[in-house]
């Protein structure tokens, strides 16, 4: 809307907010917000045409850092909100982002139906296996052996979810996973990721500095998935199976069906008023 | 077209669940409406999908009526299983009739006792005898009979109905419907009783034929609602069916969610884009949404929560009807979280609170919590074509192209434009957290208060002129009531009217914000207050109690459900006063 006289933000810096981020000295946050704003300005896309959603957590106050249409809602809500505006407002490139504790605990649910709904949006999940904003607790994807958390101080025992396999299960349409430390393949990965017609999910791994020191290390342990992104769902469990969780890329990419709800053309009120006539 | 003989009629008929006893009731109302009559059903379940028990109740009048009376005149059982479970239900007099089948066994000694007129139809082996036919027709025959009904507008309404089903059934559906309607034991036993012979049938005016649910859906569509997200609960699903193919096509959509706190989600993300939205459930649905309509109230993004009341607490009596969501759409809001919540009072009214809150909602840009109840929702009335004005309200006010855009800018009115995504240069990012003017997160006490204020005074200060409350009658007694109670408490007043004593009835519609000066110009000479709702905890009196001023000798008339509340309980009330 309104191009002819809006001239079209082309650097990434023109999709950035002037709010100093809440996040600690050297978060991988900062590297997702800075793939986003590339991946933005690379598509060249209006500002006001980009909506970007977002729950609770260190990583979903993502959306204030934007000069895009934002929602920064409840806890674990981002999806479901997401989907009701993309639902009715289809011309707009909806984005969503935020950790795993908000993702795939709290909001779990909606995960997985966002991934069988298959709505046309990119869904971000900051992974850094704790929950920051809370002073560090265990998430979904913690390993079950890390023990430095008071509330769970033997360690939560339960083996972490896998992201890619779940989303793959559940029916996403598209999963990569990506690496904040490698802020440009990250880029590259969610500009597939937007240009995907369907849900597309991306599991972006972003070292908590301060309850996860040990993260900083992951740099030295990342690496490109040593195949091509596959449509075969078999290969792609196969593949997501065999791996550590530390190879990046685009794992799985299929034309699935995309739920666009009431295309339909309004066609007044009167036959339905004169339903109620005797 | 015959006249109808008797001018104000109830009619129960039961049978096990898929005996057909709601299709019956359903073209016994519709017929009445086609002779002339105005009407209600109300049906009642079990909770069993099938073979369980179902009643349709059915009140029949040549005046429009809103509520059920407080006994049957006539009860048809198709079969007497799991007849005791209705037997609260169905109050039956000394010269109430009964229409039974001798095969379906002995009838219960609760009803025989009661020294009723029984006469015996074999409507089982009556149907036999057609193809295709059903006892549930060979019933609607002899009720129809018995209420003077005329059989051509019965054969055509049978074609309007069961034409999708093919021949056969149509042709069944006829024949054992003249089978009921000719059958010998019914002609004779109308011939030989005496029947009132009062009040005529109306001239036939257009009338409307829905139930409040129904009504809901259309106020929500005349409101503006083009987006709906739910989830499906007892007794609201049947909106939100009747609203999905609606919306679609008006250009919108419904989309069934995961849960409730993705319906309540989706609506507020729609709405942010620019698109009134809704969604409707019932107790235990509102339960999960109080967290995100916390989000709604703090984002300022317009909802509409329609929650139809059930027997609560937790999965309580889902089939049945009571007022205690009162207390949670009041209070259930975390932090000051002020918002609208309105209740219907009847039918028709189920079609203005709904429209008037999504236009509210929009305008003030808050959530609207719409109270209604089973017993609205699931009955069926025959009224008039309604007609009804709600004062001018401009829709939800938008920001265009701004530089520096305060998307919480804190105006006189407490509403401030909002930019629709899509608007060049007034990006923003709607927040839950408390904020600056512009949207920013802020813990300064200065924003919280001053957002705080603006949040209050644009719900406070607005004018909601005459709405508030439906007031009828002038009297030394007044009656305060509000949702589906409201109905049942104004044929208590007509009866009273009748009997000699002046009562004045005050239906509250809009619950919050409250009207306490409004409500205290009412009162005004007021000597007894009589406060009527069917909650076992006085949820209303509550309520009453915290926001209003009432001087006057107040009692209350109030009890759980699943029993409706009956005009002649009101009558006795405020007849033995002292």
């Amino acid at each position: 809307m309104n191009q002819a006289t809006q001239a079209i933000p082309i650097k990434p810096r023109d999709y950035k907010s002037e709010l100093k981020p809440v996040w600690c000295p050297g978060c991988g946050d900062f590297a997702v917000l800075n793939a986003i704003t590339k991946a933005l300005a690379f598509m060249e896309l209006p500002r006001e045409d980009v909506a970007l959603i977002s729950g609770i957590g260190c990583s979903s106050r993502i959306s204030a850092y934007t000069s895009l249409y934002g929602f920064h809602g409840v806890h674990g809500r981002a999806l479901a909100l997401a989907a009701g505006l993309k639902a009715a407002r289809q011309d707009l490139t909806v984005l969503v982002a935020g950790g795993d504790g908000d993702g795939l605990s709290i909001g779990g649910n909606h995960f997985i139906h966002a991934c069988r709904r298959n709505m046309d949006m990119t869904y971000i999940i900051m992974d850094n296996e704790v929950y920051g904003m809370t002073k560090g607790q265990a998430s979904p994807t913690t390993a079950p052996d890390w023990a430095d958390s008071k509330l769970t101080p033997h360690g939560t025992g339960i083996r972490p979810f896998q992201p890619a396999g779940l989303a793959l299960t559940a029916g996403a349409s598209f999963i990569a996973r990506g690496f904040t430390g490698d802020p440009n393949g990250l880029a590259k990965i969610l500009v597939a990721a937007i240009q995907h017609k369907g849900f597309s999910f991306i599991q972006a791994l972003s070292p908590c500095p301060t309850f996860r020191p040990e993260q900083m290390q992951w740099k030295h342990h990342v690496r490109e998935f040593d195949s091509e992104t596959t449509s075969n769902p078999i290969e792609a469990a196969q593949r997501i199976q065999a791996d550590d969780g530390m190879s990046m890329g685009i794992i799985f990419q299929n034309e699935y069906p995309v739920f666009r709800p009431g295309t339909g053309v309004d066609a007044g009120m009167g036959s339905i008023e004169s339903e109620f006539t005797v | 077209m015959n006249a109808i003989k008797s001018c104000d009629i109830s009619v129960a008929i039961t049978g096990s669940g898929g005996a057909g006893a709601i299709t019956a009731g359903e073209l016994l109302l519709s017929l009445a409406g086609k002779n002339g009559c105005f009407g209600m059903m109300r049906r009642s379940f079990g909770p069993q999908i099938r073979g369980g028990e179902a009643a349709a109740l059915v009140r029949i009048s040549h005046s429009p009526v809103e509520c059920m009376n407080d006994t049957f005149d006539l009860l048809l059982a198709l079969d007497w299983r799991n007849a005791d479970r209705f037997a609260e239900e169905i109050a039956l007099r000394p010269d109430s009739l009964i229409i039974a089948d001798p095969s379906a066994g002995k009838i219960p000694e609760s009803i025989s006792e009661l020294g009723v007129d029984i006469i015996e139809v074999p409507m089982k082996d009556l149907a036999k005898a057609v193809p295709a036919g059903r006892p549930n027709m060979i019933a609607l025959g002899l009720l129809s009979h018995w209420l003077g009904f005329c059989s051509d507008e019965a054969g055509r309404l049978i074609v309007e109905v069961f034409g999708r089903k093919g021949e056969e059934i149509v042709a069944g559906s006829r024949a054992a419907f003249n089978a009921g309607f000719t059958e010998p034991l019914i002609v004779e036993a109308r011939e030989s009783r005496p029947r009132a012979e009062r009040g005529q049938a109306s001239a036939m005016q257009s009338r409307w034929h829905f139930n409040g649910n129904q009504g809901c859906g259309l106020g929500a569509i005349r409101g503006g609602i083009r987006f709906a997200a739910a989830y499906p609960i007892t007794p609201a699903s049947d909106l939100l069916e009747w609203l999905s193919p609606r919306l679609e096509q008006l250009g919108g959509s419904l989309v069934q969610a995961e849960d409730e706190l993705a319906s309540i989600n989706m609506v507020i993300g729609a709405s942010f884009g620019g698109v009134p939205s809704m969604t409707a459930t019932s107790g235990p649905g509102l339960a999960l949404m109080t967290e995100a309509m916390g989000l709604a109230v703090a984002s300022e993004t317009p909802a509409v929560v329609v929650n139809v009341m059930r027997g609560g607490p937790s999965t309580g009596i889902p089939t049945k009807s009571e007022q205690v969501d009162l207390n949670m759409a009041l209070y259930g809001l975390h932090g000051d979280a002020p918002h609208l919540v309105l209740g219907a009072l009847d039918h028709v009214d189920c079609i203005l609170t709904t429209e008037w809150s999504v236009r509210l909602a929009e305008a003030l840009q808050t959530v609207a919590i719409v109270l209604t109840d089973q017993n609205l929702a699931q009955s069926t009335v025959l009224v008039p074509e309604p007609e009804y004005h709600l004062p001018e309200i401009s829709g939800r006010s938008t920001a265009g192209p701004q530089d520096d855009y305060l998307r919480y800018d804190v105006t006189d009115s407490g509403v401030s434009p909002m930019a629709i995504p899509g608007t060049a240069d007034s990006t923003y990012v709607a927040d839950g957290l408390e904020h600056t003017e512009s949207g920013k997160p802020s813990t300064a006490a200065a924003d919280h208060l001053a957002q705080l204020d603006k949040r209050e005074r644009k719900i406070s200060s607005f004018d909601y002129g005459d709405h508030w409350a439906d007031i009828r009658g002038e009297g030394p007694t007044a009656i305060l009531t509000w949702g589906s109670t409201a109905a049942v408490v104004r044929e208590a007043s007509s009866r009273l009217q009748a009997a000699g004593h002046e009562v004045k009835v005050i239906a509250l519609r809009l619950l919050m914000p409250a009207s306490p000066d409004k409500l205290a110009q009412e009162l005004q000479g007021i000597e007894r207050v009589l406060i009527v709702e069917q909650s076992h905890s006085r949820q209303f009196y509550h309520y009453l109690r915290s926001f209003y001023e009432i001087t006057a000798e107040t009692r209350t008339l109030a009890r759980p459900g699943p029993l409706p509340i009956t005009p002649a309980e009101i009558v006795g009330q405020i007849e033995n006063w002292s």
